[in-house]
């Protein structure tokens, strides 16, 4: 068969990895060390050892020693996942002469030892993993990397207070951003809270600062009212179509005065900023601070748009900014990385139907509470009833509502403990009325956070340790009568009990935005299990994605406080700016490339690129592929009728070598 | 128990979703059965369809091939491909006497490590009731039969079966 005409006159080194106990408590390494030696010598392994660290300084010392000294021409490494150290291992050999692409890792880790128990099986099968390598590596091919420019612009979607940071960031390093948001304002959430734990400043006060900057900075081009279309391209040379939603007031002439706004006749429901709790009109700042100060007309909503009658706001408008005639529009930019700041969206408390929310007027969601607290809000900062007038005497805060709740979700929310304490403070603080939490476990694990918690302990909050069955207005003593009953089992006593109050604070958890799927496909980055888009690592690598130059910050990758979401923020930033001064970016040079004397012109290959990298030139009546569109699947290699296609890395000659490798007799 | 027929799969996974969700696998110490070998590929579209006849003619009992969730692809689209290729391969081994259930196709994102680990084993399960693969022996000429008895099967596929024995 073709793949055993290349003859074995390759020099190949093995080195299996002990990782400690790691691999070595599961896998006998020096059996595989000796097996390889042994058995894969007519493969052209001429040496095989064996280290307690591979990945260790004198690990890759060894390896480079022998490159030099035995004329290795190939390395197998059997160690952990390529994903984690390929790099390594690579940078090693390039450092001892060398080509990269002449080394690979075979996983005997994360698919050997930590999987398996039985060490006989996980021995032979590390041998045959390692046999596999060794056959494929044979026709490794020397590679040299791809080195495309990148474009130093950047884009930014969500104008949340992660986006602002990170936007920032970028802009005062001295390159551009486009931060799009689609609401009408940046300011995210946060805009939308009245204080912050565990300091109780202001959010307002300290977040329009930076919207302000933001809005101003001559490296920001800020487009609100805005939604990213599509993404085609690769890291440094993304080219992105953004939809500009029609305002229906030319930005260029409106000074944002606010007289369309006073004038409008119609008002209609806020649902978006002030959570349903109050009105708006229909054309509209979402908020006194709303950057940019434009205002946006609710088309559906309009009277001119219902009926064709009104037009006050344009009749009022002093710079006639006011153009019923305006379109959506459609720029096309060009930039180099990508920052996903696009957050989470409350849960929604009226999918706990038990808790009453939607039915019970007077159990709120927890930003409908941030609403009524807020002295910009509907109510002046005057916490009442549903009626708007009454104030509570006592008050219940029921947290993990959609959160660490196999119903709903599993995952702990993090900000809602220390977001109920501080309603707790609020509550005693305006209202002085009887707090009490309700809680599953307190987790108030930050700086600050939980002497926060000390002083609502010591300001009277009284605390039940139990989750919440049922809050209902069915009284059955006197004393609940027209009251809201929760009731709970307070496990400390392990008693049932039924705890009347006027007013129910729901402590909603965060969830991924409910288009997280499609915008990731958009953006070509996927989505946990529970919805929020995956990190390149959990730990060491949080703000990176799998999709090289799509950075994720902030929310959108999973429940966070302000501080986390600013420092995602910031790190973000610092990774693109860090690809920005490179000036250009390496690609892996996994490609597919087209060997024009086997091409029949068939043009099968044509129609399955995605990225159009394959064209078909008509005068020579064969298919040519362009290397820097190519992304390397390596779906028109496996279509090509011919075997005129090959992707390197990737090969047929590999991957049979390699399944003949992993079938071996051992 | 030591005697039951154990398979040799081989799985090839794409490098952004199923490779990452063995190795996720392996990170949180899910276990599962030693049968299968995985390749990486960069995307289940890159599956040539000789890779899964190959796999079989060379001893494998059964082949899994494994992607990122449909809209999910790395590629954008690049797994229907692989999933349509899959779908024709099977009809095509059925047509070669070979059970279509030898070759299993699974959508595992990269937080699916235990996900993939279950439909690894569930998979070596199946195809452990298939027995070991009845290919035609094409250098025997003169067994007439295609099929193997039980005792002829463990000395059929012998030297592969005792890789995992």
């Amino acid at each position: 068969m073709s793949e055993n005409e290349k003859t074995p006159n390759e020099r190949i080194g093995v080195y299996v990895c002990h990782c400690g106990s790691n691999i070595a408590g599961t896998v006998d390494v020096v059996g595989v060390r000796d097996w390889a030696q042994e058995h894969l010598g007519k493969d052209g392994v001429v040496i095989s050892r064996d280290y307690k660290f591979m990945c260790s300084s004198l690990g890759q010392e060894m390896i480079e020693k022998d490159i030099k000294e035995l004329g290795l021409s190939r390395v197998v490494v059997a160690a952990c996942s390529p994903h984690l150290h390929e790099k390594t291992f690579r940078t090693a050999a390039e450092r001892a002469g060398l080509n990269p692409y002449l080394t690979e890792l075979v996983s005997i880790r994360e698919q050997v030892s930590w999987v398996h128990t039985d060490k006989e099986v996980a021995t032979q099968k590390s041998k045959s993993l390692v046999a596999g390598t060794v056959k494929r590596i044979i026709h490794n091919e020397a590679l040299e990397k791809l080195k495309v420019p990148i474009n130093p612009n950047t884009l930014v979607v969500g104008g949340g207070i992660a986006g602002i940071q990170a936007s920032l960031e970028i802009a005062n390093g001295g390159f551009h951003v486009y931060l799009v948001e689609r609401e009408p304002s940046i300011g995210g959430h946060m805009a939308q809270f009245d204080k912050t734990f565990p300091t109780l400043d202001c959010s307002a006060c300290i977040l329009t600062p930076r919207m302000v900057e933001a809005g101003t900075h001559p490296n920001i081009t800020l487009l609100t009212w805005s939604e990213v279309m599509s993404v085609s391209g690769y890291i440094g040379n993304f080219s992105v179509a953004i939809k500009k939603k029609a305002r229906f007031v030319n930005e260029e002439l409106c000074t944002g005065c606010g007289i369309c706004v006073e004038k409008c006749p119609k008002k209609t429901i806020d649902h978006e900023y002030e959570a349903g709790l109050g009105y708006r009109k229909v054309i509209y700042t979402p908020f006194a601070q709303a950057v940019p100060k434009f205002p946006v007309l609710d088309a559906p909503n309009c009277t001119y748009f219902q009926n064709g009658k009104c037009k006050a706001c344009e009749k009022f408008c002093p710079t006639n900014a006011i153009d019923f005639t305006q379109q959506d529009q459609i720029l096309n930019v060009e930039v180099g990385n990508i920052i996903l700041a696009t957050g989470y969206d409350m849960f929604d408390a009226r999918r706990v139907t038990n808790y009453g929310y939607g039915r019970l007027a007077n159990v709120f969601s927890s930003m409908e509470f941030e609403r009524l607290c807020n002295a910009s809000g509907p109510t002046g900062g005057e916490i009442t009833l549903r009626d708007g007038k009454t104030k509570p005497e006592s008050v219940g805060i029921i947290h993990c509502v959609g959160s660490r709740d196999k119903n709903y979700n599993n995952y702990c929310s993090t900000i809602c403990c220390m977001q109920s304490l501080k309603f707790a403070h609020l509550v005693k603080e305006r209202t002085g009325a009887t707090v009490y939490e309700f809680y599953i476990d307190m987790r108030t694990a930050a700086k600050s956070y939980d002497e926060f918690y000390q002083r609502i302990l010591e300001e009277g909050t009284l605390f039940v340790r139990g989750k919440v069955a049922e809050v209902s207005d069915a009284a059955r003593e006197p004393h609940e009568k027209g009251k809201l009953i929760i009731q709970v089992e307070d496990t400390f006593i392990g008693k049932q009990r039924r705890i009347p109050v006027d007013m129910v604070i729901l402590s909603s958890g965060m969830e991924p935005r409910a288009d997280a799927k499609q915008t990731g496909q958009l953006f070509g980055i996927s989505c946990s299990s529970d919805g929020w888009y995956i990190e390149r690592h959990p730990k060491l690598d949080p703000v990176t994605t799998m999709t090289e130059g799509i950075l994720i910050a902030g929310c959108a990758s999973g429940p966070k406080d302000i501080p986390s979401s600013v420092s995602q923020g910031a790190a973000a930033a610092a990774r693109v700016m860090d690809k920005i001064l490179q000036k250009e970016v390496e690609l892996e040079p996994v490609r597919a490339t087209v060997n024009e004397e086997k091409c029949s012109g068939c043009r099968i290959c044509n129609n399955l690129c995605p990225f159009s990298a394959i064209a078909f030139i008509e005068d020579l009546a064969v298919t040519r592929i362009n290397p820097a569109l190519c992304q390397g699947c390596g779906t028109c290699v496996a279509a090509c009728p011919a075997g005129a296609i090959s992707g390197t890395g990737f090969s047929n000659e590999q991957i049979f070598a390699q399944i003949d490798g992993l079938l071996m007799s051992i | 128990m030591s005697e039951q027929f154990e398979p040799v799969i081989i799985g090839f996974t794409c490098n952004w979703c199923s490779y990452r969700a063995a190795d996720a696998a392996g990170t949180a110490r899910v276990k599962y059965a030693p049968n299968v070998r995985l390749i990486r590929l960069m995307c289940s579209g890159r599956l040539d369809p000789t890779f899964v006849i190959k796999a079989l003619a060379g001893g494998a009992d059964g082949v899994m091939i494994s992607g990122c969730h449909p809209g999910d692809c790395h590629y954008i689209d690049q797994n229907y491909k692989a999933l349509r290729r899959v779908l024709l391969l099977r009809r095509t081994l059925k047509g070669m006497g070979v059970e279509p259930e030898r070759i299993k196709l699974v959508w595992a994102s990269a937080a699916e490590g235990m996900q993939l680990a279950h439909e690894i084993d569930s998979f070596i399960e199946e195809v452990r009731k298939l027995g070991p693969l009845g290919w035609p022996k094409w250098n025997e000429t003169d067994h007439g039969s295609q099929t193997i008895d039980d005792e002829q099967a463990p000395v059929a596929h012998g030297q592969e079966a005792e890789v995992t024995a």
